[in-house]
């Protein structure tokens, strides 16, 4: 490979400046690695350590007073299993569905013997730089009976015109308007073109949107927070903010003073159960995603294709 | 591809061609059925609310109805140009994106050059995989965990600055520090994945350049400056003007997370205001304005970057 001839060339001309980089290289790597992990690390050994080290900073390389205390606490909050079940539905469905509008939409559009493409084409991209705004929105899901169901929270993210464009870049790029010509001549119908053809070859595209949808719909928080209100309903996401952001002004020392006793119980109890809470809606994510990255990697790239 | 079964021949070229486009659409039904689903919700959930943006120009009632309520003209919109208000969001939106975009642009440059020159090809893809990780923090997430960190007693921030002898710091209630915190957690979160793309981009580069210039005694930071540098250039630049486009959009569904009460001065933003005000306070059509002020000036800056940008350097969005 060029590449690794290329290495081997490195090392024979190497001069004093590219040692130094080098060496540069290697600390600034470490220094990364460093700033990337501490942080996740900290909130893993803070989750099982005794909140009262936790409390007083106590903590820094490794936990201490190790217990489950705090899991214990986050798998009996019935917030916890109400969000993650409806976020696994949320999810679930919605990136089903979207997964199947955004490819269809893209195929669709990456055809250029499809008259009006480019119209189509103005009118998605249009919506990236422009849009009605909040209240307007606001005022469209109120019209159509959306607000407080579950469906509004699937259907909202449908159609994401930036996945669309990296749809149809994909179509656009892997699949030869010749292929398409070929075959049609030979009496294959657009139908059957599609799924006999296109779709066995567009497993690629169907993980990264795919994946793309599902990382979507498990972050989004705005949607439900402005259009829910049974709590029955809200999604992993809305618990948490609760359980992470609404006691945030015990944090500060000035109003624990206060209400002296309850807030300083609050707020030990609070600690511990934010670093489960972090751990426990975080962590499948993390472990996943490594297996799933070039799917991710590959998003991007094609993303990245002007087409 | 079909006999051409119709019952009189066109006539003139153009006849003809529009007979051709109505053929190629009936043979095409296919694909704009597939098209319908994402068309149906772009216009419903995009266009339609763009026909409500009329009430930023009404005193907008709910039982009026939006084409019921009566017209007031700019009023809305002066209402905010002169309210105390004003210069502080826009101050707040335009500072936090700009030192975002100042901060977030380069970094991700400097982390795929710096991947890329990493000798050994296991610790590349294992930093790699590492620097994207936070890409799939949530937002809720990350706010919690900028909060316990920087918490003045247990957050691990003031543990460390605590060596130091530096007295704890309460930051998330320090309106001076409010951008700091947002723009570089911000880095933090989206610096391994914003340089996916540079990397993909340096693949890109021919070997045989670096090649030559080994032989030519170059260095690798001269080989980086020449070589690396020029070959990105275009996808700095088309990233530099979709950051620039997005400049009044700052994430508002962080920023609103990490407000509270003490730091409100320095981390209320246009778009977090037009919440509050829109659907906290229900003032609609002020707060449909406000939001329109908002988009028009997105929309200006991102045509005059893009402008500026095709001038410079010939690549652009459009």
């Amino acid at each position: 490979m060029a590449e690794a001839m290329m290495k081997r060339n490195t090392k024979i001309h190497e001069t004093k400046v590219d040692r130094v980089f080098n060496v540069v290289v290697y600390v600034l790597i470490a220094l990364l690695l460093l700033l990337f992990i501490y942080p996740i690390w900290f909130v893993l050994m803070a989750s099982f350590s005794d909140p009262q080290y936790v409390n007083a900073g106590a903590l820094l390389i490794y936990p201490r007073g190790f217990t489950t205390m705090g899991y214990k606490m986050v798998f009996s909050d019935d917030r916890i299993w109400t969000g993650y079940l409806n976020t696994i539905f949320y999810a679930g469905v919605g990136t089903v569905l979207a997964t199947m509008v955004q490819v269809m939409a893209g195929y669709a559009l990456s055809r250029k013997d499809l008259p009006g493409r480019s119209i189509f084409m103005l009118l998605f991209v249009f919506t990236m730089y422009f849009s009605g705004g909040l209240i307007p929105f606001y005022l469209v899901v109120k019209e159509l009976n959306l607000v407080n169901t579950r469906f509004l929270m699937i259907v909202t993210g449908l159609a994401s015109v930036y996945n669309i464009i990296i749809v149809r870049s994909f179509f656009a790029s892997s699949m030869p308007v010749e292929l398409y010509e070929a075959a049609s001549i030979d009496g294959c119908t657009n139908q059957r073109y599609f799924f006999s053809i296109v779709l066995p070859l567009s497993k690629a595209i169907i993980a990264v949107i795919a994946l793309y949808c599902l990382v979507a719909q498990w972050n989004s928080y705005f949607n439900a927070m402005i259009f829910l209100s049974d709590r029955s309903k809200y999604p992993l996401q809305l618990f948490l903010r609760e359980i992470l952001l609404a006691a945030q002004t015990y944090s500060d020392p000035s109003a624990v003073q206060g209400d002296a006793v309850a807030a300083a119980q609050m707020e030990i109890m609070g600690e511990v159960i934010k670093y489960g809470v972090i751990v426990v809606s975080t962590l499948p994510v993390i472990i996943i995603y490594p297996f799933l990255q070039k799917y991710f990697v590959q998003g991007v790239m094609i993303g990245s294709i002007k087409g | 591809m079909q006999k051409a079964q119709a019952p009189s021949l066109p006539q003139t070229d153009r006849q003809r061609r529009r007979h051709l486009v109505w053929k190629q659409m009936k043979a095409n039904y296919f694909l704009y059925l597939f098209l319908l689903p994402a068309t149906l919700h772009i216009l419903v959930f995009s266009y339609w609310p763009m026909y409500g943006i009329q009430i930023a120009f009404k005193d907008f009632f709910a039982f009026k109805g939006i084409e019921g309520s009566p017209w007031v003209g700019l009023k809305h919109f002066v209402k905010f140009f002169e309210s105390p208000r004003f210069l502080t969001l826009l101050g707040n939106t335009l500072s936090i994106s700009l030192y975002s975009l100042i901060a977030g642009f380069p970094i991700p440059i400097m982390l795929a050059l710096l991947l890329n020159y990493t000798p050994k090809q296991g610790l590349k893809r294992f930093t790699q995989t590492v620097s994207y990780a936070p890409h799939f923090i949530s937002i809720v997430v990350m706010a919690g965990m900028i909060n316990v960190f920087l918490s003045p007693r247990s957050g691990f921030v003031n543990t460390i600055l605590g060596f130091f002898g530096v007295d704890p710091i309460f930051f998330m209630g320090n309106p001076a520090a409010f951008k700091h915190i947002y723009v570089w957690s911000g880095v933090w979160q989206g610096m391994g994945w914003s340089s996916i793309i540079y990397l993909a981009a340096l693949s890109g580069v021919s070997p045989e350049l670096h090649e030559a210039a080994i032989i030519d005694g170059a260095n690798k930071l001269q080989r980086i400056w020449h070589i690396d540098i020029p070959t990105i250039m275009p996808t700095m630049v088309i990233l530099l003007v979709m950051n620039f486009g997005s400049v009044m959009n700052v994430g508002y569904e962080k920023a609103f997370l990490l407000q509270n009460s003490l730091n409100i001065n320095a981390s209320e933003i246009i778009s977090t205001y037009t919440y509050k005000i829109g659907l906290q306070q229900a003032q609609y059509s002020y707060s449909t304005a406000i939001g329109l002020f908002n988009n028009v000036i997105n929309l200006v800056l991102l045509i005059s970057v893009n402008k500026v940008a095709k001038a410079l350097s010939g690549s652009s969005l459009w």
